[in-house]
This record gives C-alpha cells, sequence and structure tokens, in this order.
C-alpha cells in the first residue's frame, strides 16, 4: 500500500566528493558535513513548522480545538503517559506486540513462499498472480472477519490482520530476488558444475537479500496499519488505535494528537531499526549506491 | 557494471506485457486456483462442518449429510458455505427491505467508488505537483520529501477520527482520506519517472535550448509514464481502502465501509452478509485496478518495454 | 578443415584436449528453424595451445565456445573434452569460465568472488585463502583483497575473473570475448598478462575475439569463421616468435599473419566490425529499468 523510499532519503552521489585523492579519514570528515548539509534543509522545515504552528494557533485561536499547540500536545502526551483513561504508553506497546508478532509472522510465511515459487515454476505461476490479485484488493476488509474468527480480545487476531498485510509483499520481492538473478551469474555457477542448493546459497540469497530489505521496510508499516485496523473493528481499549478514537470522541485532541505522535514515532524507530540491520547485513549494497 | 539493487517498488507488478497466449494461460490458473479455494474450503466443510442442510434452510431443516469430524474453524459461523454465500445476495439487504444484498452492495460499492475516485484524482494531481517542485528544486525535495515519506508512517486511520472533526462528518472528510492515500506512491514514483530520460536527450534538447516547459513537456513526461502508472495501480487500491475506512468515523451510511460495519455487527446470525461485502468490497478493489490497467493499455499502446517504478 | 599442423610444444601426439567433431547448431522457434548458428564445424585443440576464435558478429563463435564448455547443447555432432563429453568434463571442472563481462558478486570481496570456485568444489579454508592470494598475486592484484567489485575498474575487475577462472587449475580455459568492452589501452596491457599467464600456468585456452591484432599477438592458431551459417572457413598459424612483447606488434611477420586473417575474413563474406560488440546488452537493461534517483 506504500511504496519505500529509502534511497530518496540519503544523499545522492552526484553529492560526494570523488573518491580518489583525499585521505580515508579526511574524507569522512568531509561526508559526515555534506550529510549535514544535506539534511539541513529538512530539519529546518521541522523546526519552522513546530513553530509556525504554536505562533499561529497561539495567535489566531483558530480551530485550538482540534488542531492544539505542540507544547500542548507534549503536555498530553506527558499527562497520560503510563496510566490514566488514556494510558498511551501500554497502549502503543500493545499495539507495537500485535504489529512485530504479526510482521514476524507475515515474514516468516512469505518467505517460506517465495522459496517455494522460487523453486517451482508452477508455484510462481499460481502465487505471483495471487500475489498482484492481492494487491488490488483491499484487504482490511478482512479485519472483521479476522476479529471474529481469532475472538475479538484476542491480540492474534489483530497480529494476524498484520501478518496478511507484510505477506504479499516480502512473498513478491523475495520471490523476485530468487529468480532475477544475471543469467551469467548461473552460467558460471554451471561451469562449476554447483548444485541447484549451492546456487541458491551462493547466489539466489545474497542476489535476494536488498530485495527482502526492501520489502521489510514497507512490511514495517504495513504490520502496524495492519495491528491499527484490526482494532478499529473492535476488541481490547487499552491500543494505541482505541485511544485515538476514544478520546477523539471525548474531544480530548491534545490526547488524540499524542497517541498519533506516538504510533508515527514508533512506525520510524520500526523503519529506522530496519535500515539499521539492512546496513550491517548488506554493507556492501548502501555503499555501493552512494560510491560507485 | 550491472549492479544487484533492489528492485525499490514496493509491491510486485506483473512483468512487461506479455503475448496472448500468455494471457489465457493466466486466466487459466486464476481460474483453478479460485476452484481450488473453493474446492478446499468445502472439502474442510465435508470433513468437519456441522450437518449439511438445504441451502438457507432454518435450523431444524432435514440433514443431507452428517460429516464425521466437528472442527470449530469449520462450522457455519466460521466457514459458511459457498452456496449460502452466493444465495444471500439475492436475499433482502435488511429485514422487510426491497433491494436485495446484491443491489445494495452494488449501489453501495458505487458510493465509494465515487469517493474514491475523487480521492484518487485529487491525489494523483497533488502527487504529479509535488513531484514536479521536486524534480525541478533540489533544496524542496531535501526540505520536503522526508516529511512525505514521514506521512505515511502515520496510520491513515489514526487521523481518521481527527480529520473528520475538523472537517464535520461528509463526504468531503472522506475524500480527504482516500487522497492522503493516493498522493504519496504517486509523488515517490514519479519523482523517479520524472528523472528517467535517457540523460542524452537531455543534452539534445539543450542544443536545442528548449525550455524547462518545453523539456518537462517533450521530455520528463513522456519518460514518466511507465511509473505513473505502477503507483496509480497502487493508488487505486489505496484509495479504496481510505474510502472505506474514512466512512466508518465520518459518518457515511451509504458506503462500504459503513455496510462492513453494520454487517459485521450481524454476524452471529449472519456471516454470510459479511462474506458478501468483503467479497463486494475485493470485487470493488479489482475492477478500479483493471480501469487503471485498461488506461494504461490505451496510453502506452505501441510503446517498447515498460520500466516498472 | 580440421587443425593441419600439430601444436608447438609439449605433449607429442597425445589425444587433443578438446576435440568438436561435425558439430551443428540450429536455434528453433516452435519448428521453425530460426538461425542456423554453426555447420559442420571440426577443431582439435593440443594441450598447451591458444587457439582464438574470430569471426563476424553473429558467426556462432559464442555459441561454439559455450558448446565446448557445456552451456548449451549442439544440436548435432560430438564435442570430446580429455577423452570424455563435455558434459562430464563439466562435471569434472575441467573448465574455467571468462565471460565478455566480469560476473563478479557484488556482495564479496576481491578475495572472496576468486574464492567462489573453490568453495564450490569444497576446498578448506585455509587452502582457499592461500590459492586466492597465490592467484591475486598472479594477476597483480594483491592489494585489493579486501575490495568489493565496484570499487575497482573494468580492467581490474576482469583481471580478477581471470584469477578465479585460474584458481582450481582447469584443465581448458575458455574465454568468451574476455576484454570486448575494454578501452584498446586496456586492452593490449590485458593481452600481455593473459600471455604471461598462460606461459606460466601452461593451460589450454580457447578465447572468442573479435579483434584481429588481438588474436594474431595471442594465439598458437586462429581459426577465421564466417557467418550464417558459421563455419570455421580457415585456421592460420601464428609463428611468432616467444615470448611475445611489445616489439612483437611492430615485427614484419606480425603485419603479415594480422593481413591473412583479415583476407580469410573478406572471404568467408565477413565485414569486421569493430564496433560491434555481442551481449551485455542484458545486464544494462536492469540498471535501466531502474530509474535513476541519486
Amino acid at each position: 500500500m506504500s511504496l519505500s523510499a529509502g534511497p530518496l532519503l540519503a544523499p545522492g552521489r552526484e553529492t560526494l566528493p570523488p573518491s580518489s585523492g583525499s585521505a580515508a579519514g579526511e574524507r569522512r570528515a568531509l561526508r559526515t558535513t555534506r550529510a549535514i548539509v544535506w539534511y539541513l534543509p529538512a530539519v529546518a522545515v521541522f523546526v519552522g513548522a513546530i513553530v509556525g504552528w504554536e505562533l499561529i494557533v497561539g495567535a489566531l485561536n483558530l480551530q485550538r480545538f482540534v488542531f492544539p499547540k505542540p507544547s500542548a500536545i507534549l503536555a498530553a502526551l506527558q499527562a497520560n503517559w503510563a496510566e490514566g483513561r488514556f494510558a498511551l504508553l501500554p497502549s502503543a506497546l500493545a499495539t507495537l506486540q500485535e504489529a512485530l508478532i504479526g510482521l514476524a509472522i507475515g515474514t516468516v510465511a512469505g518467505l517460506v513462499v517465495a522459496f517455494a515459487s522460487a523453486r517451482w515454476v508452477t508455484a510462481r505461476g499460481i502465487l505471483l498472480p495471487l500475489a498482484v490479485a492481492a494487491n488490488a484488493v483491499p484487504i482490511i476488509a478482512f479485519a472483521p472477519l479476522l476479529n471474529n474468527w481469532f475472538g475479538l480480545l484476542n491480540p492474534l487476531s489483530k497480529a494476524l490482520m498484520a501478518a496478511v498485510l507484510v505477506f504479499f509483499p516480502v512473498m513478491a520481492n523475495v520471490t523476485r530476488g530468487l529468480v532475477q538473478v544475471e543469467p551469467a551469474s548461473l552460467e558460471l555457477m554451471r561451469s562449476y558444475a554447483a548444485s541447484e542448493w549451492t546456487v541458491l546459497r551462493k547466489v539466489r540469497i545474497p542476489n535476494a537479500l536488498p530485495y527482502f530489505f526492501t520489502a521489510m521496510k514497507v512490511a514495517t508499516t504495513l504490520s502496524l496499519i495492519g495491528a491499527i485496523v484490526g482494532e478499529y473493528f473492535g476488541g481490547s481499549a487499552t491500543v494505541l488505535g482505541r485511544m485515538i478514537v476514544q478520546s477523539a470522541s471525548a474531544l480530548k485532541f491534545d490526547v488524540t494528537w499524542a497517541a498519533i505522535l506516538l504510533g508515527a514515532a514508533t512506525g520510524i524507530v520500526f523503519y529506522l531499526v530496519v535500515v539499521a540491520i539492512e546496513r550491517l547485513v548488506i554493507p556492501w549494497h548502501a555503499a555501493m549506491r552512494v560510491d560507485a | 557494471m550491472a549492479t544487484a539493487t533492489a528492485a525499490r517498488g514496493g509491491l510486485a507488478a506483473t512483468g512487461p506485457g506479455r503475448p496472448a497466449a500468455g494471457r489465457r494461460r493466466r486466466i487459466l490458473v486464476a481460474v483453478a486456483l479460485v476452484a481450488g479455494i473453493l474446492v478446499v474450503w468445502e472439502g474442510v466443510k465435508l470433513l468437519g462442518g456441522v450437518p449439511w442442510r438445504t441451502p438457507l434452510a432454518q435450523p431444524g431443516a432435514p440433514v443431507l449429510w452428517n460429516p464425521p469430524f466437528r472442527w470449530e474453524f469449520a462450522n457455519d459461523l466460521n466457514l459458511p458455505h459457498i452456496w449460502n454465500i452466493i444465495l444471500t445476495f439475492g436475499e433482502p439487504w435488511q429485514r422487510g427491505a426491497d433491494r436485495n444484498v446484491a443491489r445494495f452492495l452494488f449501489d453501495a460499492a458505487l458510493y465509494t467508488w465515487r469517493e474514491a475516485a475523487i480521492g484518487f484524482g485529487l491525489g494523483a494531481l497533488i502527487g504529479l505537483i509535488l513531484a514536479t517542485i521536486f524534480v525541478h528544486s533540489r533544496l524542496l525535495e531535501r526540505a520536503l520529501v522526508p516529511y512525505v515519506v514521514a506521512s505515511q508512517t502515520v496510520p491513515i486511520i489514526a487521523l481518521a477520527p481527527l480529520i473528520v472533526f475538523a472537517l464535520g462528518a461528509n463526504v468531503q472528510s472522506v475524500v480527504v482520506i482516500a487522497t492522503y492515500l493516493t498522493f504519496f506512491p504517486v509523488t515517490i514514483a514519479m519523482i523517479r519517472g520524472l528523472r528517467s530520460f535517457d540523460p542524452r536527450a537531455l543534452e539534445l534538447m539543450r542544443s536545442y535550448a528548449a525550455s524547462r516547459w518545453q523539456i518537462y513537456r517533450k521530455l520528463r513526461l513522456p519518460a514518466s509514464v511507465p511509473y505513473l502508472f505502477t503507483a496509480l495501480k497502487i493508488a487505486a487500491t489505496a484509495s479504496i481502502v481510505g474510502a472505506i475506512i474514512g466512512e466508518g468515523p465520518g459518518g457515511i451510511s451509504d458506503g462500504l465501509g459503513r455496510v462492513i460495519i453494520t454487517y459485521n455487527q450481524y454476524y452471529i446470525t449472519g456471516p454470510e452478509k459479511l462474506w458478501a461485502s468483503i467479497i463486494a468490497a475485493g470485487l470493488l478493489g479489482v475492477a478500479f485496478y483493471l480501469i487503471v490497467l485498461a488506461a494504461e493499455g490505451a496510453v502506452v499502446r505501441g510503446r517498447p518495454g515498460t520500466a516498472e517504478g | 578443415m580440421t587443425a593441419g599442423s600439430g601444436p608447438p610444444s609439449p605433449t607429442p601426439a597425445a589425444a587433443p584436449v578438446v576435440r568438436v567433431a561435425g558439430v551443428d547448431k540450429t536455434f528453433r522457434r516452435g519448428d521453425r528453424v530460426v538461425t542456423k548458428a554453426l555447420e559442420a564445424i571440426d577443431l582439435d585443440i593440443a594441450r598447451g595451445e591458444f587457439v582464438s576464435l574470430i569471426g563476424p558478429s553473429g558467426c556462432g563463435k559464442s555459441t561454439l565456445l559455450r558448446i565446448v564448455g557445456d552451456l548449451t547443447a549442439p544440436t548435432s555432432g560430438e564435442v570430446t573434452v580429455n577423452g570424455k563429453t563435455a558434459e562430464k568434463a563439466r562435471r569434472d571442472r575441467d573448465y574455467g569460465m571468462v565471460f565478455q563481462a566480469p560476473v563478479l558478486f557484488d556482495w564479496r570481496t576481491v578475495e572472496d568472488n576468486v574464492k567462489l570456485p573453490l568453495e564450490v568444489l569444497g576446498w578448506d579454508g585455509a587452502r582457499r585463502t592461500a590459492r586466492a592470494r597465490e592467484m591475486l598475486e598472479l594477476v597483480e592484484l594483491g592489494e585489493f583483497l579486501r575490495h568489493h567489485p565496484y570499487q575497482l575498474s573494468g580492467g581490474m575487475q576482469q583481471r580478477v575473473a581471470i584469477a578465479r577462472a585460474l584458481t582450481f587449475e582447469p584443465s581448458i580455459l575458455l574465454m568468451d570475448e574476455p576484454f570486448g568492452a575494454l578501452d584498446e589501452m586496456t586492452r593490449e596491457r590485458m593481452n600481455g598478462e593473459v600471455l604471461r599467464i598462460w606461459e606460466q600456468t601452461g593451460t589450454t585456452i580457447l578465447f572468442v575475439t573479435h579483434s584481429i591484432p588481438e588474436a594474431v599477438f595471442l594465439s598458437t592458431r586462429v581459426a577465421v569463421m564466417s557467418a550464417r551459417p558459421g563455419r570455421i572457413t580457415k585456421i592460420i598459424d601464428v609463428d611468432l616468435p616467444r615470448p611475445r612483447t611489445e616489439q612483437t606488434r611492430e615485427l614484419r611477420r606480425y603485419f603479415e599473419l594480422v593481413t591473412a586473417v583479415r583476407e580469410a575474413l573478406r572471404a568467408g563474406g565477413g565485414d569486421l566490425d569493430d564496433s560491434g560488440t555481442v551481449g551485455g546488452a542484458a545486464s544494462a537493461q536492469r540498471t535501466i529499468a531502474e530509474g535513476g534517483v541519486g
């Protein structure tokens, strides 16, 4: 349901100094400086927006009700952090737990099916069209059904909504990564008389890793969306989705905003964790993108 | 040197157009797949469901088949008979109503589609405008694109209640939600698409002293068409998701979102109706996707291989 | 049309390393013959020889090399390598392949790329490392062990590919336009390298090229091919003195041989296109499909 935009956020190659000439340390320092300059406009916009919001809401007294000042939102966040009717932290943790379980289930299922469909052409013929069809269907419509199946109060029913959303991009992307190997690489392995298993380990899986991480970046957001959609159709009250709806219907918009802020922060942290793991597991990939 | 860069589009799209034989095979596979699901479905009920009775019969009707096992997940509440789901389309949508479920769902789907389509159009337009600005200004791109991306980490259903309170419980808020879900894939894909032209072509245009507008019109925009349609296909589904989700807090009673919530409440007495409404939502998504696909076919006909964004 | 003269060096009159007998290759789509790529190919290569296949684009020289390496099956005819079928030879790891593109794995360092075939062959770790380093010294890339392929120039990448092909001492090296993508200066230097390695290792090389000077400079024999259908029209013995150096390129005999090859190509109807490169397009395509943001 969303496109990953990782590379758009990184400094482009044209802004980096040529890799020859300067010493390594010097180059690193230069790169850091460049990175700061690169992100400066974004930071400026952030600060500007917060200050502007604060001032405009204060000065015009406009829609203060629905759009409280940032300071009021922070205050609400603090006041409702751990306890009270709108206990935000436990809610966020409950939602995160659903999302994580769903992410795990969806990823494992997606990987299993991807390996199967990479191995057997027939499986691929059936499963890839299914993935395309699933893209066209608003899968979230299944949320009430899952609630009915696994119980409204069971976190698993929310986790499974997340899992279904996560499954398709993981399956489709990893299948692509396993299948779309350079033909010359396969010929090289053939010239060594390498077994199918060796080709899988030494060529296909490394080739699929970048595809896998691309899918995972999308999947983090999808897992949170899945969990919150599941919550939206009923269940436990101490979850982020319910907090938002309930505080809004109680007209406590500062709390609503605080909950949204927490949800967004969770999503961003989740995303950044995947990016960090990606850097760790396939360092050559990011480096190649920037240096080459 | 060829690099193993991952395809950055989040979701898979079909490969570039294949000949008619491939299409026939794909349709065959799809039919076989649906048939397979139905066989497994009823097979499970045959083994472990509750006793089979005549379709839509009241409890107490004669038993036609008594399954050897009793699996909870296969009872008529969790997994209703397929024929009952099909037959429910012909029943009145609620007691004493003159419209049947099929007609009712069709009207609701059309209503939701209208909301989604407006949001889709607006979202695509906003996405195109944003992408156009971003490809012309590196500064604005660096300043704003992170927030375009971050906007998607806020689950939209979280924002829905707020939007509804800000704009009122009406169609406008639903449209805004659909727009919000649509603009993102279009923006991101078009930033790539508007830069996907051959750099030598840009030099050629420069040698003609072409204006920015001419370069945009004659080079960037045509080059971006495949990317645009890849994004629009994702956006079509996303806009319908947005409309369905938005109808709940938006208090829109004529659309599919509301119907799903209503039938969800009556699940115990008629799970078939919830299934019917979910099928309607699925068909609506597929229909909108096919409309975009047809538009793509009309626009890119005769172009060599399409790129995928 | 078989190789007339015997090999210039060792192993007297032994069975040839490679024997190609009556090989045809036609490409079909459905029942329709699309191209007749090879027709009635006979070729014997003795141990320690350096044989070049040269011909115009589309004459099937790469196809012939791929048939020898068991990457494609011939439509009819026989290929024998070290007295075995091509498939058996491949399974016995008799081949070292070098393609036009270096085909290095981005996720491996230079050293690990060179180790790849040894891993497939199941060598133990210490031996692998020692051997890979030895080979990288041979191609003078000892300092670049820890680099990743994308950090090397095209010529260096191709040298890694050659090192990789030599690690397990295959009895025959199959090189498919290995320097086709390099600039003229790099190519000449690489020619020197290949000769040095060939002389040091004594391996047998089958080399596909579309450069006449390259073929003459490197080979013990040059097999000239014609297109549609692809045939070997002439085999020219290269009797230049060894070791060959930069001075070799200025010998009168060198020019005579270059002219002889060129005339053989003309006689075969082949119009040699210096810029015409085959292959490589497929890998470029993917890069294009990526689109280009930063």
